[in-house]
């Protein structure tokens, strides 16, 4: 095979303008057949830029396209998709007001006369059970009814299915977000087997161990330009950390962690989980930052919700002394006003504070905002533009802004650094430790095991129930993955 | 480990079928709640008058029941795309004028009329999708546009609907009443044509979450196009229909359907963003609404003068009821 025919996408030069901002400069990008290339770099760096264009969403302003050899002139999402190109965009992208099955029709235009329903219900029901057998999930549900795990995996499975046109490259953005340890890994193990079959995979992920151990070739970016691309095993994740440009940071983690804590404070909150048979409860005294971990799904978001009510009105079961804020994890639809401004955003839970008379005051509304900015580093121009102005790591730390800003003692995070990229996401722990150091409490539900690190003991969840209580000391990856599984101990 | 595994997988397998039997249940009675206010309306009726649950008895209660089914549709067609449509009275007013004018004097300028103001709601549809205006106030700017037109093709209350159209709607069929009848009818075509054919799903789907429609490569213009074209249509028929029963015309005659089709919308399960409708509901909420409007305060003997406050009131109520319940389901 000649090698220039070979390349699934080619990207030439590709350069990319928003307004004023550059989002990419002069990219060269290719894929080839049966590989799977790991995409890594900061938010903004400029990867869903690149990835909109390879899936036909977004045209470059300058620089060639060519798919399967060809050059492509007039390249569009119905092209891409005739030429077997897909891609899973990190926002969700299916219709909540719709079926699984129905979901399934609108990729797939031929799924169309006598029948389709079935079809469109076989051919999705297929795909998930190959790639997460009990994945539990109905043709039939309504996808707003699904939790947001299950969402993802309908997504990833939709992307994978083929009807009339050919499937060759699939675009996985941040794919495991939203799926606990073990589903990732039947999706890792399912992305394997499909790149075994002569296909193609991107796999953008701030997971760096997820990359290194699945990709062929890793391409790193930085402000809009590709820094490195190279065979993975050329990489380890030092390697990978410096190139995206954040090692500084992460020298700072290990040596923060392992500063001593001042002894615990007065009680903040304790709380039984609503199915909890035997007498566990969950803890937390001031200054401390208590990790939920287990599969996802299991009984944490409910305990946070449950516990962020207890404070405005008594729940048996559940003592709240101090005001609570909450961080949401899914953050476009529990956590952004999107009409509002960056500003506005940050303001609404400390409303009492801002209030000038009967009104709120702009500028004390501003003065708050500003602070912010400056404090946990929100890029932007002007803080009075529209929420979506901003990145997605951007948007989470607003929403960070908007507890940490607030008089609530008690913040608790669900699971809120989903997908956003490593840079913030130092940026913000160290943070958190700051305001812990404090006396703020934190309550901290993550399905990512390496943000337990930042935590001073980690409640395990299994079926709605605390199953063990980890202290700094011996909290590793195994036992909680063992306590997640087996019956509690 | 591996029992382990297999363990926990039974355990997950368990627990999301008991979460979706949980799902299903509140699924079913979101949708049976329209059915539920109606039965309730009914009851009331019944206990007020006994007579009036007679073959008879519906066909007069329910007289104007399928113009305002009609139109109701129409209604939920628009907010399947999240918007909303406020000219939707003006405009079977103005339709009315022309059948009773046009339609009969010179069927064919009245069917050309007719079917060029499905087009111009189409042209609205593309207007909003281009212009990314906001439809409560394209269509709140038509609604006097509709009256200005329907005042000057019928300056005074008159005209007379086409013998065919009279013949049509005084059709009395055995057993059930016409009115339940056509009813059943239009919410069973709608049904397929909305829920289960395949480009139904896409209009849906462009309420549901447009972007994700448009990345898979479908026009957002031609939806809206389309969903406007349908409200049109439906809006067309539900002109006809009142026509067909009041026997002759006024500019004024549709001026309600705005709030009626808005609240029966709702009142049968739909939602105002999101394009969670239901056809089949849609029309069982027109069906509760034209019951509650006239034939209840009849029968509860509220004077007339009081008649249309206390439509108001019974509207917030049953509204007021469906938030409620469908709260307490989450």
């Amino acid at each position: 095979m000649p090698e220039g025919n070979a390349d699934i996408i080619r990207l030439n030069g590709a350069e990319k303008h928003f307004g004023a901002v550059r989002a990419l400069g002069g990219v060269d990008f290719h894929v080839r057949p049966g590989e799977c290339v790991g995409l890594v770099g900061h938010n903004g760096a400029g990867k869903s830029t690149l990835m909109h264009m390879v899936a036909g969403t977004l045209t470059p302003d300058s620089g060639k396209i060519g798919v399967h050899g060809g050059v492509e002139d007039n390249y569009s999402v119905s092209r891409a998709q005739k030429l077997g190109i897909r891609c899973v965009f990190q926002e969700l992208s299916l219709c909540p007001n719709l079926s699984v099955a129905e979901n399934t029709r609108i990729n797939h235009a031929s799924l169309s006369g006598l029948g389709w329903r079935r079809k469109a219900a076989a051919l999705i029901t297929a795909k998930l059970d190959e790639i997460f057998p009990d994945h539990g999930i109905s043709a039939w549900d309504i996808v707003g009814d699904l939790s947001i795990g299950r969402r993802q995996m309908v997504e990833v499975a939709r992307a994978f299915t083929v009807t009339q046109d050919r499937l060759d490259l699939v675009i996985l953005d941040e794919p495991t977000s939203s799926l606990d340890a073990h589903t990732a890994g039947q999706l890792l193990a399912f992305v394997r087997r499909f790149i075994a079959s002569d296909k193609s995979c991107i796999l953008i992920s701030h997971v760096l161990g997820e990359v290194l151990r699945n990709a062929d070739r890793i391409v790193v970016m930085r402000d809009g330009k590709v820094v490195v691309a190279d065979a993975a095993n050329a990489f380890d994740r030092d390697r990978l950390v410096t190139a995206m440009g954040g090692a500084e940071a992460r020298q700072k983690i290990a040596a923060e962690i392992a500063a001593a804590r001042p002894a615990a404070g007065p009680l903040r909150v304790r709380a039984r989980p609503a199915a909890q048979k035997d007498g566990a409860d969950l803890v937390a005294r001031a200054g401390e930052i208590i990790g939920l971990a287990g599969l996802a799904g299991h009984g944490q978001t409910d305990l946070l919700l449950a516990i962020f009510a207890a404070a405005s009105r008594a729940r048996t079961g559940i003592e709240v002394t101090e005001p609570v804020a909450l961080v949401a994890g899914d953050r476009q639809s529990d956590g952004i006003f999107p009409q509002w401004s960056i500003a506005e955003n940050i303001g609404i839970r400390s409303l009492a504070r801002l209030r000038n008379g009967l009104l709120i005051s702009p500028r004390r509304e501003a003065e708050l905002a500003q602070f912010w900015q400056k404090k946990i580093g929100i890029r932007t121009p002007d803080m009075n533009n529209n929420i979506f102005s901003l990145s997605g790591g951007n948007q989470q730390k607003a929403l960070f802004a908007r507890a940490l800003g607030s008089d609530a003692q008690i913040v608790l995070m669900d699971d809120p650094m989903r997908g956003v990229d490593i840079g913030t996401k130092l940026e913000v722990y160290d943070l958190v430790r700051e305001e812990a150091g404090r006396g703020r409490t934190f309550l901290w539900y993550t399905t990512e095991t390496e943000e337990l690190d930042n935590c001073d003991h980690v409640y395990v969840f299994k079926n709605g129930r605390i199953v063990a209580n980890l202290g700094r000391d011996e909290l590793t990856e195994e036992k909680i993955i063992q306590s997640s599984f087996g019956d509690a101990a | 480990m591996r029992p382990e595994m297999t363990a926990a997988s039974l355990d997950a397998t368990a627990r999301s079928s008991a979460e979706r039997g949980a799902l299903a249940r509140a699924r079913l009675l979101r949708g049976l709640l329209p059915a539920l206010s109606l039965a309730l309306v009914l009851a009331a009726i019944a206990w007020l008058n006994p007579r009036a649950i007679s073959y008879f008895g519906f066909s007069l209660m329910l007289n104007l029941a399928i113009p305002i089914a009609l139109a109701t549709i129409a209604q939920m067609f628009v907010i399947s795309g999240n918007e909303l449509d406020l000219s939707i009275g003006t405009f079977v007013g103005f339709v009315g004028c022309v059948t009773a004018t046009w339609l009969k004097d010179a069927p064919l300028i009245g069917v050309a009329i007719l079917l060029g103001s499905i087009g111009v709601y189409a042209l609205l549809g593309a207007l909003i999708h281009l212009r990314n205006l906001p439809s409560i106030v394209v269509t709140l700017g038509m609604s006097f546009v509709w009256q200005g037109l329907a005042i000057l093709v019928l300056p005074k209350p008159g005209g007379k609907a086409p013998d065919w159209l009279l013949a049509i709607m005084s059709f009395k069929p055995p057993l059930i009443p016409f009115p339940i009848t056509a009813a059943l009818l239009i919410g069973l075509v709608v049904h397929f044509g909305l829920m289960r054919t395949s480009y139904g799903v896409i209009l849906r789907g462009s309420g549901g979450n447009p972007a994700a429609l448009k990345r898979a490569g479908w026009s957002l213009l031609r939806t809206k196009i389309v969903l406007f074209a349908l409200a049109g249509l439906f809006g067309v028929l539900s002109g006809m229909a009142l026509i067909g029963i009041t026997t002759s015309a006024d500019a004024n005659i549709g001026n309600g359907y705005t709030l009626l089709s808005i609240a029966g919308v709702i009142l049968g399960g739909g939602e105002f963003v999101g394009g969670r409708v239901s056809p089949i509901g849609a029309v069982i909420g027109a069906l509760t609404l034209a019951l509650a409007a006239s034939p209840l305060l009849t029968f509860m003997h509220i004077p007339p003068d009081w008649q249309v406050a206390a439509n108001g009131a019974i509207l917030i109520i049953v509204l007021a009821a469906r938030v409620l319940i469908s709260r307490r389901e989450r």
